[in-house]
């Protein structure tokens, strides 16, 4: 993307007030998306944006300027933002070398997306519409929307370390509004992945339609959902986003060294009960959370935060791991070449359990099943969570009965990780998701096999 | 560099006959210092720009965007949503705006002081807003962040229709998260304080605002699940603000998509709700001369004594309903073309303090926080479930805080339950003004 002896001159040029480390981030990246609502193919967009961020760091100040101008002279003008802002007060001349990690990127895409006809895309909405109207009348509207990315980095930084990635993403969502005696109700499905257009291969947007047109349907007949604390069975993949914001976020070692999470100092602590074993890892290929390297060169790895209960490790960006003498985890991500790296997840599940999920349903006697969560929210620092279910039912003695309307669930992390009692043997992955965090949006992936928490708060309005 | 008008004008200027053009140009300065530990966490200066087009031909419409304003890529942007356009489906009512007359109103958005006030000044005030949170209170145990942001945004737009219109906007902020501890528990509380110009920023009650919202929970704990009457902060207001603004759209009305499509001329709310969208007010922070498709704004009452009068409009759903645009074309950036949203949502304050309204409950809650409102609102049925902190009300007075709850209702009856609208308006820096707001028959869950 860049020339190597422009790199370097680049890396010196930002180290010039006496910066220990400066790193440049080249990103290129092309979005396309097509989406149809109200029965006809409204618009398509595509576009570009290509730049680079240079940050330096001097003692406990980071120094960060970005360009679109990617000549000699808008890098060297970025540079020298960056390191006026981190000033260190040196002035010495540091050379800099930086030499290629690994190969050039190794693309998995058997179809890149810009090789697809827009035609083809803009047929995958019509067939998801036409679907989930047929499904039945009761539905009112159906949206569509499908969209690709093609990102492209190159990370180099001042210990010499130069990487490169390509990463592609293809996303697939329909949305239905039913309308019914007691209102409008909607449904939702989506499906996204770190592949090319080969997801249609595997994903069929009429099933995920008439899916989604399903939901809505059911929700027209959803009675308030209870109020108060009780037993909470979640379904395979949705619990991701439990877990996620129960005790994803507070195991980012940024959030852990301002003490600003209820999980720092734990390590080495019991923290759930021994069903639990928790695992972050953007090797997975083809998940959303996936990559080869993180936005900061370091490779993607597998990473066990809590084994069999035990809070093993935190996740690390490469400005917390230096401070502590160690490496970064592979958890150094950022939304753009305009946003700073930080301490993100990538594809967060829970290991496989040994229960049958219908004897963990069928030993609830009373309580709510969640078979599709909403997005969350997390305070890191008292724990308290929240995350919204968008389809779920009543347990009334042991079976899944009513469906019940949509609302949020609010626990507490460290509490509710010592109330599951119950883990099923039916791992799945959950829907994609954009974790927000400090205002910048990365694609993360979720999984958990079915799950019961003995104590969790439903939010609805009935006794 | 040329002018950012000149650039949109010469975009529209290359639409071909029977094509409509619209180009939408951006340009914004931010810095940003986050303070930690008295001194400096971050320091962010960044310059970008971008141009949108808007296309539309024989009733399709296309768009597409680049984030950058060298020529090559004008040309490029143009020819891609040109592209785009041919694959969209028809629709009657596809076009751009055309200029309609209404003279902006003139507001200054644009404080020069901003340009001269140096880095050196940023960082120091970012480091006295961390001190300040720090000191405030004993328990205060660490500062989460504390930041100082500033913004110099500049746009145009131009359509091949006659619509060319500029806007130039300062904006800058302070905000801090503090933490405060007792024993095992620890409590979040934010403060900030808003400006054109960092004359108005305020680092001493933003400070104090985070210390005393944090350490007023310390001692929290989970209440019995109740239905009670709740005093929304007015942060929180404002937040509930912006969802019920969306569901008065064209948009959501045209589509089915929103619980009052039917309901014009209808009481939806109790009599002394009087709800206003109007970017023409100066003091809202998202005051804006002109809307995302360059028509003036203005200010449209939405509910007057609690009847429903009116829906948001941009050009599109103006057409398409039968009326005119309201000059609420939004736009999120420049990589999408507008929307349709409100801009500056403001409720007719009533006549007592948050104080004076705590003051005539016997038992309720105040709710200082809401978390979740993403995940627990369904703008299109009306439910609502938010998670919630706060301190219940005894007899008139603040009493014990408590965490861990949500609270829950719907939208509709929410409206309906409106016991009294404080007089504590303050514009925050979002889409609409806050004010403590009282409701009654809320589900407040908990064990």
């Amino acid at each position: 993307m860049l020339d190597h002896e422009l790199i370097n001159r680049t890396l010196s040029a930002a180290l010039r007030t006496g910066g220990e480390f400066a790193e440049v981030f080249v990103e290129d990246k092309r979005s396309s998306s097509a989406v149809l609502d109200d029965g006809r193919v409204e618009e398509l967009t595509s576009g570009r944006d290509r730049g680079a961020g240079i940050r330096v760091v001097v003692g406990e100040t980071t120094g960060f300027a970005h360009t679109a101008d990617l000549s000699e002279s808008g890098l060297a003008s970025a540079a020298t933002a960056a390191a006026a802002a981190a000033r260190g007060g040196g002035g010495s001349v540091r050379e800099v070398s930086v030499s290629p990690s690994g190969g050039a990127p190794r693309s998995t895409v058997r179809i890149p997306p810009e090789d697809v006809a827009k035609a083809t895309k803009v047929e995958l909405l019509t067939l998801a519409n036409a679907a989930a109207r047929a499904e039945n009348n009761a539905i009112t509207q159906v949206s569509a929307r499908y969209g690709d990315s093609c990102r492209r980095i190159l990370v180099a930084n001042s210990d010499g370390l130069l990487a490169e990635d390509d990463q592609v993403r293809t996303l697939f969502s329909v949305s239905c509004v039913a309308t019914g005696d007691t209102g409008l109700q909607t449904g939702r499905e989506s499906t996204g992945r770190t592949i090319g257009f080969e997801l249609f291969d595997e994903a069929d947007v009429e099933e995920m339609a008439r899916r989604a047109a399903g939901r809505a349907i059911t929700k027209l007949a959803a009675r308030p959902a209870p109020s108060g604390a009780m037993p909470v069975v979640v379904g395979p993949g949705g619990g991701g986003v439990l877990f996620h914001e129960a005790c994803g976020h507070g195991l980012e070692a940024d959030l852990v060294a301002k003490s600003a999470s209820v999980f720092a100092g734990r390590v080495g602590e019991q923290v759930a009960t021994p069903l639990v074993t928790l695992i972050d890892d953007g090797t997975m290929a083809g998940e959303w959370g996936h990559f080869s390297i993180d936005d900061e060169g370091r490779p993607a790895a597998h990473n066990v935060l809590i084994q069999d209960g035990v809070l093993t490790d935190y996740m690390w960006d490469h400005l917390r791991a230096r401070k502590e003498g160690r490496l970064s985890s592979g958890n150094g991500r950022r939304q753009s070449y305009q946003h700073l790296p930080m301490v993100r997840m990538t594809n967060t599940y829970i290991s496989n359990g040994e229960q049958e999920p219908a004897d963990i349903v069928s030993d609830t006697q009373s309580g709510v099943y969640v078979a599709q969560l909403g997005g969350g929210q997390v305070n890191t620092a008292t724990g308290d969570f929240v995350f919204g279910m968008t389809e779920a039912y009543l347990i009334e003695n042991g079976e899944i009965t009513e469906p019940i309307r949509e609302g949020n669930l609010i626990g507490n992390g460290p509490e509710v990780l010592t109330r599951i009692d119950a883990l099923g043997n039916d791992f799945a992955m959950g829907s994609p998701g954009t974790c927000g965090k400090d205002g910048q949006g990365v694609p993360v992936g979720d999984g958990t096999p079915t799950l019961r928490v003995t104590s969790l708060t439903v939010g609805g309005t009935a006794a | 560099m040329a002018e950012l008008i000149d650039i949109a004008k010469q975009v529209a200027g290359w639409a071909n006959d029977g094509e409509q053009v619209e180009a939408f140009v951006v340009h914004e300065r931010e810095t940003e210092v986050r303070a930690y530990e008295g001194d400096v966490e971050s320091l962010t200066s960044a310059e970008s720009q971008g141009i949108g087009v808007r296309v539309v031909a024989n009733g399709r419409q296309g768009y597409a965007y680049a984030g950058t304003l060298e020529p090559a890529a004008l040309q490029e942007t143009l020819q891609e949503a040109r592209d785009n356009a041919t694959f969209a489906e028809a629709d009657e009512f596809n076009g751009l705006t055309t200029p309609d007359g209404v003279a902006p109103a003139e507001l200054d958005l644009f404080d020069s002081s901003l340009a001269s006030f140096s880095t050196d000044e940023k960082v120091a005030l970012a480091i006295e807003l961390e001190r300040l949170a720090r000191a405030a209170d004993r328990r205060i145990s660490g500062i989460e962040s504390a930041e100082y942001v500033d913004t110099i945004y500049e746009s145009a737009v131009a359509t091949s229709t006659g619509v060319a219109t500029t806007t130039r906007e300062t904006g800058c902020y302070l905000s801090a998260y503090a933490l405060a501890a007792s024993g095992d528990e620890t409590q979040t509380g934010f403060g900030f304080s808003i400006g054109r110009g960092p004359g108005e920023l305020d680092p001493a009650k933003a400070a104090a605002d985070a210390a005393v919202r944090a350490t007023r929970l310390l001692g929290a704990t989970k209440p019995a699940t109740s239905r009670l009457t709740v005093v929304l902060d007015p942060w929180v207001t404002a937040q509930m603000l912006e969802i019920i603004g969306h569901t008065l759209t064209g948009d959501a009305v045209q589509r089915g998509r929103s619980l009052f499509a039917d309901r014009m001329g209808e009481q939806v709310a109790v009599a002394d709700i009087v709800l206003v969208d109007d970017a023409t007010d100066p003091d809202a922070f998202t005051a804006s001369m002109v809307d995302g498709e360059g028509l003036a704004t203005r200010r449209t009452p939405l509910i007057e004594n609690g009847v429903l009068r009116a829906f948001l409009h941009n050009s599109y759903t103006g057409r398409r309903g039968d009326t005119a645009s309201t000059g609420s074309a939004v736009r999120g950036g420049f990589k999408s073309g507008p929307g349709v949203d409100a801009q500056a949502l403001v409720l007719r304050p009533g006549p007592k303090s948050q104080a004076e309204l705590i003051a005539g409950i016997d038992y309720g809650l105040l709710v200082q926080g809401v978390a979740g409102l993403h995940s627990g609102v369904n703008p299109v049925s009306g439910d609502f479930s938010t998670g919630a902190e706060g301190l219940l009300i005894r007899n008139g007075e603040l009493a014990e805080p408590v965490r861990e709850i949500t609270i829950a209702s719907t939208i509709q009856r929410l409206l309906l339950d409106i016991q009294a609208i404080g007089s504590d308006h303050e514009w925050l820096p979002m889409s609409a003004a806050g004010v403590s707001l009282v409701v009654d028959d809320v589900t407040m869950s908990g064990t």
